[in-house]
């Protein structure tokens, strides 16, 4: 009994040393790009000032979907990454009657938050949208099962199902990027494969610096001087998701 | 054993008969192993104009998926979508922008193998199929 148990720690010792040694390996195989922008929490910030028609804002969409091959499908089978609508529609928590004409009359950007607490990633059962480091909310798409937990989680509508293949509804095709497939979920990725690359969200590079782009925590990125000075919202910051993009009123 | 006499000759003839369709197709001449189109046009990664591929040829045959399927776990999961290979050589984790751009013939490619082996992986029911095929 003695030697066996003697036996069995040997083993279990050296393959949990082969196991740890066999995974560092795996692991310094794969690097990411230098050139790669980082952050502790992305944020996004939109000077709605400066979106007051629709005609303003579809250069945006369009940059938008045309980089990630987001299909246009017209109905409540509709796809959108980012899209617009109306104050009350997307401060619903916040009625106001009186407000100023021009507030009243535009149309604000809506998009995925990227929460700080998102309630989509915790409802996921198979784990296929998840938070990276940068604060982002991202989709696995191998992984989504289709179920829709998430878009139902999502307090802000930001998320689009496949409910046909959405190949023949794209216009032209990036081909340096995937579609979807039918039975997925799918929504605005902050774009992660640019940032990645050292480059800014497509919306943020077709906006004139309309949307800013930068890192919450860090005091001198732009997000944080251009919050210094002007009043913004969240849209329903009461839900405690800590939603990641702010608009400037 | 009751009756080996029978039983044993009739193991033999069926089991040789169960397998019959592997030895007529490995011994007949009909059979030759799957011929791929490999690109020979040099393609520029990382400034640097390469024709050969990622890992040598065998080992790319035989474990090309479970590659795919880690490069996608470090390039989503971990933020990691730069692949250092074995010979030192840097690649973008990327089954688009990487893998087809030299091997712009899925059809040449790709299916002749999933073909012949009776596989049919999902990767193009999203991954945008490469412009060599028109």
């Amino acid at each position: 009994m003695k030697a066996s148990r003697r036996y069995f720690l040997k083993v279990a010792g050296l393959s949990t040393f082969a196991m740890a040694a066999g995974a560092a390996k795996a692991d310094a195989a794969y690097e990411g790009y230098s050139e790669g922008l980082k952050a502790k929490r992305w944020a996004m910030v939109i000077d709605t000032r400066r979106f007051q028609k629709p005609e303003d804002m579809l250069p945006i969409i369009e940059a938008c979907h045309k980089v990630h091959n987001v299909p246009s499908i017209k109905g409540p089978k509709e796809i959108k990454w980012i899209w617009d609508d109306t104050f009350e529609h997307a401060f619903a928590n916040d009625p106001n009657p009186m407000l100023p004409e021009d507030v009243e009359e535009r149309r604000f950007f809506l998009l995925c938050n990227h929460c700080t607490n998102p309630s989509c990633v915790r409802v996921c059962p198979p784990g296929a949208t998840y938070k990276t480091e940068g604060g982002l909310v991202a989709i696995d798409y191998h992984r989504c099962v289709g179920c829709r937990f998430c878009m139902a989680a999502c307090p802000y509508g930001s998320r689009s199902f496949n409910f046909k293949d959405p190949r023949p509804f794209v216009k032209e095709i990036n081909p340096a990027y995937p579609t979807r497939m039918r039975g997925v979920v799918e929504k605005c990725t902050f774009c992660a494969e640019r940032l990645e690359k050292g480059l800014m969200p497509a919306c943020v590079e077709a906006s004139n610096g309309a949307i800013m782009f930068g890192d919450l925590n860090d005091p001198n990125s732009i997000v944080r001087r251009v919050l210094a000075k002007n009043f913004s919202m969240r849209r329903k910051p009461d839900l405690g998701t800590d939603p990641g993009v702010y608009y400037i009123i | 054993m009751y009756n080996a006499k029978f039983v044993i000759p009739g193991a033999i003839i069926f089991v040789g008969l169960f397998t019959a369709p592997f030895w007529t197709n490995v011994f007949s001449a009909k059979h030759e192993a799957v011929k791929l189109e490999l690109p020979q046009k040099p393609v520029t990664f990382f400034g640097e104009e390469r024709t050969q591929c990622i890992e040598p040829r065998e080992w790319m045959a035989a474990n090309h998926m479970e590659m795919l399927i880690e490069w996608r776990d470090k390039a989503l999961r971990e933020n990691k979508r730069i692949y250092v290979a074995t010979d030192g050589r840097k690649w973008e984790t990327s089954l688009q922008n990487t893998c087809m751009a030299c091997h712009t013939n899925k059809a040449e490619f790709c299916d002749k193998c999933h073909t012949a082996n009776s596989v049919s992986p999902y990767c193009w029911d999203c991954h945008v199929e490469p412009q060599g095929n028109k």
